[in-house]
């Protein structure tokens, strides 16, 4: 069963073996307005845990999206080319940014989990 | 993700400590779900629940409300409008002496060197009682140094009157006139950038029809304890909503105007920042105000460097302070607004080019996180202005 986790930063891995789907939470895309603009990683990039992966860009500022643990990409969602909105709409489901292949799955007991998370946004 | 950072949030001339100062509308902002940020030293909306976008385009084709309470408003007054128009017309490049009574300007207050310490807006009294009397509104930022700047050139006989107790909220879009007749009978008929005393639904207040998102529109002067009934009126018109900063600014991008301490500062002039339309031709030709030795240099044979329009070929926003290149890497300037046009679809931009590549259609590059990215110069504005031009 896929198990999501989160980082302090408000992005997101959903992990299906040794594959992990990223990307920005529900509180992100609201704090961040309208996306207008997502500038994603190189298929093949290794990407260390806690580094730039992604750009989303809204009307008035420019977010760096950083790899929840380190992986190389190996997909990443191209539509959100054409259709940045995607991001706001359906953060969790079609907003979904890259997905990586996770180089060391210790690395996911040091992010939060769903509820750890919900009360951390609580907390803001 | 990092926390997205309000561009344009805080300008650098406010201290980083001072205790953010409110407007009379703020508990209504609140109310209305907007989301505040610190801007020219005030807590302002930056956005209202339904977002940028769409309040962007909801002005271009209805009407929106921006609380612009923070800018400065203040009366120069004297014995009678020639007194008063000369000595303003030391301070800036505009004709002030041949304002006619309900006219409105735009122009710069300039320092020795011909750089731009502030833009305003100007207006001559339609009342003949109150001749001698020119209206200023000022950037929020700028408003204590301007102020201070003013009183301390204006000879005897002429004197600041700075209009504390006054609100200031601007109806914009091609609604607006529609919308503002049905509380102040007669403002269909107003030219553009002119300006009438008159009362809404009883409020006595001042309009001008003037604005900064590139439509037709109207500013309301009101006392400050009256603006809250006068907002709540107009945010009952079905066609109105409520504008935060963040469309206000990307309104007035689209339309080529600029923001003071962005596009325009200390160190740009009239005629480089492309304002050499607000200075009239007799201030142009006989000089009088602070700079013309540069001014008229720059006028006579070109300035070196010019703010054009930048359209990026992609789909990437080029953000203020991105690096200008040629298409071969050689530095040319840089952007000084950037960002997302709602209404273009697609990123847009302003900056200071060399003057040899100023020309539209020039093709440059923009440097954005390391990536050359292509662009070229576009004629201003990016939205052509749909103001109410008619004669007077």
């Amino acid at each position: 069963m896929a198990e999501t986790r989160y980082t302090r930063d408000h992005e997101y891995i959903r992990v299906d073996g040794d594959t992990g789907t990223v990307g920005i939470t529900d509180y992100a895309q609201q704090q961040l307005g309208d996306v207008v603009f997502v500038e994603l990683p190189q298929v093949g990039k290794s990407v260390a845990k806690g580094g730039e992966a992604a750009v989303v860009e809204s009307v008035k500022a420019a977010s760096e999206v950083y790899a929840p643990v380190a992986g190389e990409v190996v997909e990443v969602n191209g539509d959100l080319e054409g259709a940045p909105g995607t991001v706001n709409e359906d953060p969790k489901g079609r907003g979904w940014f890259m997905k990586m292949r996770i180089t060391d799955p210790a690395q996911l007991a040091e992010l939060m989990t769903e509820d750890q998370y919900n009360d951390y946004v609580a907390g803001l | 993700m990092t926390e997205p950072s309000d561009a344009n949030a805080s300008p650098p001339t406010s201290p980083p400590d001072a205790p953010l100062r409110t407007t009379p509308l703020n508990a209504r902002h609140r109310q209305l779900g907007a989301r505040m940020v610190g801007f020219g030293g005030y807590d302002m909306p930056v956005q209202f629940p339904t977002g940028i976008l769409a309040e962007h385009l909801w002005t271009r084709e209805n009407a929106g409300l921006f609380d612009v309470s923070h800018m400065g408003q203040g009366f120069v007054v004297g014995a009678d409008h020639e007194t008063v128009a000369r000595a303003l017309e030391t301070l800036c490049p505009a004709d002030i002496v041949g304002l006619k009574p309900g006219q409105q300007r735009y122009s710069q207050l300039l320092n020795d060197a011909g750089g731009i310490l502030d833009d305003f807006m100007v207006t001559r009294s339609t009342d003949p009682a109150e001749d001698g009397a020119l209206m200023f509104v000022v950037n929020a930022s700028r408003k204590e140094a301007d102020w201070a700047h003013i009183e301390a050139r204006l000879p005897a006989g002429v004197r600041l009157m700075r209009a504390e107790n006054r609100a200031l909220v601007a109806l914009q879009g091609p609604r607006a006139a529609d919308v503002l007749a049905r509380h102040v009978p007669g403002v269909a008929d107003m030219a553009f950038m002119t300006a009438v005393s008159a009362a809404f639904d009883g409020i006595d207040c001042h309009v001008s029809r003037s604005g900064y998102s590139g439509e037709d529109g109207f500013e309301i002067s009101v006392r400050a304890r009256r603006v809250e009934d006068l907002a709540d009126a107009l945010l009952a018109e079905p066609e109105v909503k409520p504008i935060g900063l963040g469309a206000r600014d990307s309104l007035r991008l689209e339309a080529g105007l600029c923001l003071y301490g962005h596009d325009i500062d200390e160190t740009t002039s009239p005629v480089e920042a492309a304002l050499v339309w607000s200075m009239q031709k007799r201030r142009r030709e006989e000089g009088g105000f602070p700079g013309y030795e540069r001014i008229r240099r720059e006028l006579a044979e070109g300035a070196s460097r010019k703010r054009v329009g930048i359209l990026p070929e992609g789909r990437a926003p080029a953000r203020e302070g991105a690096e200008i290149t040629t298409r071969d890497g050689r530095p040319v300037g840089v952007v000084t607004s950037g960002g997302f046009g709602p209404s273009v679809g697609g990123p847009v931009a302003m900056g200071y080019v060399a003057a040899d590549m100023a020309a539209p259609g020039s093709e440059l590059s923009l440097v954005v996180r390391g990536n050359a990215l292509p662009a070229r110069v576009v004629s201003l504005p990016f939205v052509p202005h749909r103001y109410a031009r008619r004669v007077v």
